[in-house]
């Protein structure tokens, strides 16, 4: 391994490649801060570039350059505008745009910018030192297995939902997963739900969806209601964050790296699902005074999703690097450059081309040093944009939506459903009703239907789930999670009238 | 009736015809070899729309109580908010999305930031006009020859 590392090293230190992971890292921010364009678009267009280039380790330290640059990119529209362009980002709007609105966007910054460097530089450490056994562990994840992991993703919505709130959360999160059926879906080629118009037949978009329930009725809101989006003089303040802040987030860190990177190993589970599950699960396990901050603007509930989501990117490099399986859409994309590269990744690659294996990995601690020295001296710059006048402010934001919209499907009607979804998402919100659960049911219904079809289809009827005990644990876990809370609320509540508990 | 139990109400409306779909209309046209398959594509539809009713019975039974809150915005005094502007903002967009195509991109936006600030009380023409023009030429300059992503600039008559 050490030798490995040494020729990881004098190729990923040339010249030539820091300079493409430098440009790979800025393209990749500033892009990603678009609303509408995800790692994946990035990606597909600078693969001609890459491609180009010719040598197949400078091509792929581009890209993951690329890929880091617009995770990070992604996080700072969801932080500052509440505008997740990036599934992946989504958990991230949670907590760091109510900082934001506290007068905290640079502090919500640093502590997303150094979340991700954390996730992503542990992510790249565990890569390095479990590729070759993980990638056998990965294969033991059937699609039963994958069904039960997106069930956990979904009860873990009890964790956004507050005290009565359980019933709202639930009708979100099955109108999301009514709202994913609509469209064409990969196993049946079948229409459904689309009543006969035709811009309905590959579903509703996923940005317009996320553009109309976060950042549109937040627009409205701030017209409806005018206030300062900075808290008072418009002055970036805290921008540094404290030892006491700096040893409340180590923790979370330290488990959403791991966790997120063993999610990410897991094809098609990805960033999107570690960074939610990170979030249930540390809002799960924090003290209980800790537990009412979540979703008001705690620094561990940022964290904990930034964290996970890079962790889980550069986990997701596992199966693709040792088994040759794009687990996501974007290492889909990778593994088409790669070809083109004539590389071709697989169990062979660490044998016949160990050069490019460990480049890629030294790559991947230089992006995210690099991303990190270039982007805490921008933070400053890049908080300003909250204090651009409201009435020069808003109008971006509305066409920004509009564009996101926009350019991911190239058709107006898109626009129409994202005005009207819009309108139905702030009347939802009037009457207090959270929006995240729905996002997140719109999310994973796909995958969780495609999964569940495909496990009915293999044991032909409903029996995978007591004859499979990883997914039956899983489920377990699910229920649990759904429960619980509830339970301990009921408790609580039970003591707070002075009933003795049973003895 | 509070606002959430009328929405539950509109919800259950729609999960009673989104199962109505799945339970009654979908199963009838599906080829005889898929109909051997243990699943359908009528199967999830179904489950979903029962656990949707059951959802939604339980806000307006009002079964699960919730505390109300002191929310941002009290929607019974509507009126007394920027209502105006906000459906102006509203407006606007749907105007942006029917003129996007046939009026191009360069002008549809730039048209559409001006009038937004407009609407939200900006006077100042010297500093909206160059604003918006800025931005628009060079969002799309950034999506057309950066990106490469087609959007047509100029009205539909000029041949753009």
């Amino acid at each position: 391994m050490l030798e490995g590392l040494l020729i990881g090293l004098t190729t990923a230190l040339s010249i030539q490649n820091l300079l493409m992971v430098i440009a790979g890292c800025l393209i990749g921010t500033f892009i990603g801060m678009l609303p509408g364009l995800g790692p994946m678009s990035i990606i597909a267009i600078m693969i001609p570039v890459a491609i180009s280039m010719g040598d197949p380790s400078a091509a792929l330290i581009l890209l993951a350059g690329v890929y880091y640059g617009a995770i990070f990119g992604g996080s700072t529209s969801s932080i500052l505008l509440n505008a997740p362009g990036v599934a992946g980002t989504v958990a991230s709007s949670f907590d760091g745009y109510p900082m934001a609105r506290q007068g905290k966007a640079g502090k919500a910054l640093t502590i997303a910018a150094i979340a991700s460097f954390a996730g992503g530089t542990i992510g790249a450490l565990l890569l390095m030192v479990f590729a070759p056994a993980l990638s056998s562990v990965a294969l033991l994840f059937h699609s039963a297995e994958y069904f039960a992991l997106m069930v956990v993703g979904l009860s873990a919505i009890a964790a956004f939902a507050g005290t009565g709130q359980v019933a709202k959360a639930m009708i979100m999160t099955i109108l999301g997963l009514i709202m994913a059926t609509v469209g064409e879906g990969a196993l049946f080629n079948l229409p459904r739900f689309t009543m006969g118009i035709m811009d309905l037949q590959s579903g509703f978009g996923f940005i317009t969806l996320a553009m109309a329930m976060f950042a549109l009725p937040e627009a409205l809101f701030l017209v409806l209601k005018p206030k300062d989006l900075q808290g008072g003089d418009g002055d970036i303040k805290d921008l540094r964050i404290t030892g006491s802040e700096a040893k409340a987030i180590a923790p979370v860190i330290g488990r959403q790296s791991l966790q997120g990177f063993f999610i990410g190993v897991l094809p098609g589970a990805g960033a999107t699902i570690a960074s939610f599950l990170g979030y249930a699960v540390e809002r799960n396990i924090a003290p209980k005074h800790e537990q009412t901050e979540f979703g008001k603007g705690s620094i561990k509930g940022l964290a904990a999703p930034e964290t996970a989501n890079n962790a889980a990117c550069t986990g997701s490099f596992v199966p693709l690097l040792t088994l040759g399986i794009p687990g996501s859409g974007t290492t889909a994309i990778l593994l088409g450059a790669l070809i083109a590269l004539n590389v071709t990744p697989g169990p062979r690659l660490m044998v016949d081309d160990p050069q490019i294996f460990w480049a890629v990995i030294m790559s991947m601690f230089i992006g995210n040093l690099v991303l990190l020295i270039l982007n805490l001296p921008l933070i400053p710059y890049i908080a300003k944009v909250l204090a651009v006048p409201r009435n020069y402010l808003i109008p971006f934001i509305l066409f920004f939506t509009l564009m996101g919209a926009y350019i991911g499907q190239n058709n107006a009607t898109e626009l129409l459903l994202l005005v009207g979804f819009g309108i139905c998402a702030t009347a939802l919100k009037f009457a207090d009703y959270p929006l995240a659960p729905l996002l997140i049911g719109f999310i994973l219904g796909g995958m969780m239907e495609d999964n569940f079809a495909r496990s009915m289809q293999l044991y032909d009827g409903v029996a995978f789930i007591w004859e499979r005990p990883m997914t039956l644990a899983l489920l377990v876990i699910a229920g649990l999670l759904v429960v619980l809370p509830s339970y301990r609320a009921r408790r609580a509540k039970a003591r707070a009238e002075g009933v003795a508990e049973g003895d | 009736m509070a606002l959430d139990r009328w929405i539950a109400l509109i919800l259950l409306g729609i999960c009673l015809a989104y199962g109505y779909a799945a339970w009654f209309t979908m199963d009838g046209s599906l080829a005889p070899f898929m109909k051997r398959n243990p699943i359908w594509p009528s199967t999830f539809p179904k489950v979903l729309s029962v656990l949707g009713i059951i959802a939604t019975l339980f806000i307006l039974l009002g079964i699960e109580k919730s505390t109300p809150k002191e929310a941002d915005i009290d929607y019974r005094r509507l009126g007394e908010y920027h209502l105006g502007q906000a459906l102006m903002l509203l407006a606007l967009m749907v105007a942006y999305a029917l003129c996007l195509r046939p009026l191009g991109f360069l002008f549809s936006t730039s048209a559409f930031l001006i009038l937004g600030s407009y609407v939200l009380g900006e006077r100042r023409w010297q500093i909206m006009l160059p604003v918006a023009l800025i931005a628009t030429v060079s969002v799309w300059y950034l999506v057309q020859e950066v990106l490469g992503i087609y959007m047509r600039p100029l009205p539909g008559f000029f041949g753009g």
